[in-house]
């Protein structure tokens, strides 16, 4: 079994060694200007967020899969899960607060023992959409997970998945030997209950990364493309392909460093800046919470630690809607991510 | 002066060229810009044709950025190859097919 950064004391498992890495001579040495200065230029320093609409909840690290470009560093190995004390505090604030989308990442969040229950629970505290970022693979992965079909679809979860090809070898390569036809069996389940088809109002959306140290291409001709393929190949359907953008984290990060494409990789995003993609950077709108239920101002800065300032609080337990409103989002190199080309985001392109 | 012809670094500088003649080179991206956007052809056919030209023209910084864009837009390695195999049959053929001059002319100078 592959192991995850972490249990390997990998050197990049560390988030301060990978923001050297992401502020290296690049940077200081080499003419590019930092993230902090592309705002500048475009008069949008220091970041700052608009209506909080997406809460983002990390259920965990745990995942049956260990996937080449995971920014998560996810893996079976992975012991750390949110409780049902924190799940508890973040159903309060979803009462509270209203948000427009919960959104459940992990890992994979079906693994969390307390998965089903914390699902109920926001849709009784009024949740209006719900998104599970399932990898597809979790639902043949065992028994006990085969019926999560039909759990999605009596609490009108919006399932979003990822396949990054319609073919098996750049997805095997990607997310491991089998994955693909894992995943085409699960798809054929989603579709069997209603997901994904025309009219039954329960929406199936597929998550494209690039198998590689490239960037994603125009995300309406990728989604027409996956569209004919699944359908020609394997009659599977589904609502609308996210493309996203791999961010030099974790796992991809340590594949761009190991393949030597990491410089070549961060000038490609560095020259692809699009100011125009500011205006959608998901920082401005989400909030992700990690299993231990602390803030920040996206998944990513999550993986790498940097949490929302304590002033602002940094803690679910601490949570203040104003307060939040007024920080500043916390930027680094890895942000040139979300602002290469089209921009990328949790729910696609964003320009 | 530099030792080499070609220098990677080269290609992300490609917009540099309007520090030398900026109107032009507006003309000359606004046109490139436009001409790779969908059309009649998708995007994706059109990095194809792009990737076998490159091949013809034998541009390395057009290899490094048609590779790239191919992939992106979801073509597999054998499509990129099968292109690659067109702008080498017309090569190839365009050389050949001129053996029908050679031909013609042994023909006309031999009893």
């Amino acid at each position: 079994m592959i192991k995850s950064l972490k249990a390997q004391a990998h050197t990049l498992s560390e988030t301060d060694a990978q923001l050297d890495l992401l502020n290296g001579p690049l940077f200081y040495d080499s003419g590019n200007s930092s993230f902090t200065a592309h705002l500048k230029e475009n008069n949008q320093f220091p970041l700052k967020p608009t209506n909080l609409e997406i809460f983002q909840i990390n259920l965990g690290y745990m995942c049956n899969q260990t996937c080449a470009h995971c920014h998560v560093d996810a893996g079976p190995d992975r012991k750390e899960i949110m409780t049902r004390d924190n799940m508890q505090i973040c159903v309060d604030l979803v009462r509270k607060h209203n948000f427009k989308t919960i959104d459940l990442t992990g890992g994979a969040p079906e693994m969390n023992p307390d998965f089903r229950w914390f699902v109920t629970e926001l849709k009784k505290a009024g949740a209006q959409e719900i998104i599970v970022r399932c990898n597809l693979t979790i639902i043949v992965a065992n028994k006990k997970y085969n019926d999560l079909p039909e759990f999605f679809k009596e609490h009108d979860v919006r399932v979003v998945s990822s396949l990054p090809y319609y073919k098996s070898e750049k997805t095997d390569k990607q997310r491991g030997n089998g994955v693909f036809d894992k995943s085409i069996k699960a798809l054929k389940m989603l579709n069997a209950v209603g997901y994904g088809k025309p009219g039954t109002g329960l929406i199936l959306d597929l998550v494209y990364n690039p198998a590689g140290a490239f960037l994603p291409g125009n995300q309406m001709e990728l989604e027409s493309d996956f569209k004919k393929e699944l359908s020609k190949s394997w009659d599977i359907e589904f609502n609308s392909l996210l493309a996203i953008t791999n961010l030099p984290i974790s796992r991809f990060l340590d594949y761009l460093v190991k393949s030597e494409n990491f410089v070549d990789y961060m000038v490609k995003l560095v020259n692809a800046f699009n100011p125009s993609a500011i205006d959608g950077l998901m920082c401005r709108n989400t909030i992700s919470i990690d299993w231990d239920g602390h803030m920040f101002d996206c998944d990513f800065n999550q993986m790498l630690d940097i949490k929302i300032p304590a002033a602002n609080g940094s803690h679910i337990s601490t949570f203040d809607i104003d307060k939040l409103s007024k920080r500043e989002i916390s930027v680094n190199q890895h942000c040139f991510g979300c602002t290469a080309g089209a921009g990328s985001s949790c729910q696609g392109t964003t320009a | 002066m530099e030792k080499t012809y070609y220098d990677p670094a080269d290609l992300g500088k490609f917009g540099n060229i309007a520090d030398f003649e900026p109107n032009l080179a507006k003309k000359f991206f606004d046109y490139y810009g436009e001409v790779f956007k969908a059309g009649a052809l998708t995007e994706r056919e059109k990095a194809l044709i792009a990737l076998a030209v490159s091949h013809t023209v034998q541009c390395p910084y057009c290899i490094d950025a048609y590779t790239q864009e191919t992939l992106g837009k979801g073509c597999s390695e054998a499509e990129m190859m099968e292109a690659v195999h067109v702008a080498s049959a017309i090569r190839g053929g365009a050389s050949l097919v001129h053996g029908v001059q050679m031909m013609n002319k042994a023909k006309k100078l031999s009893m």
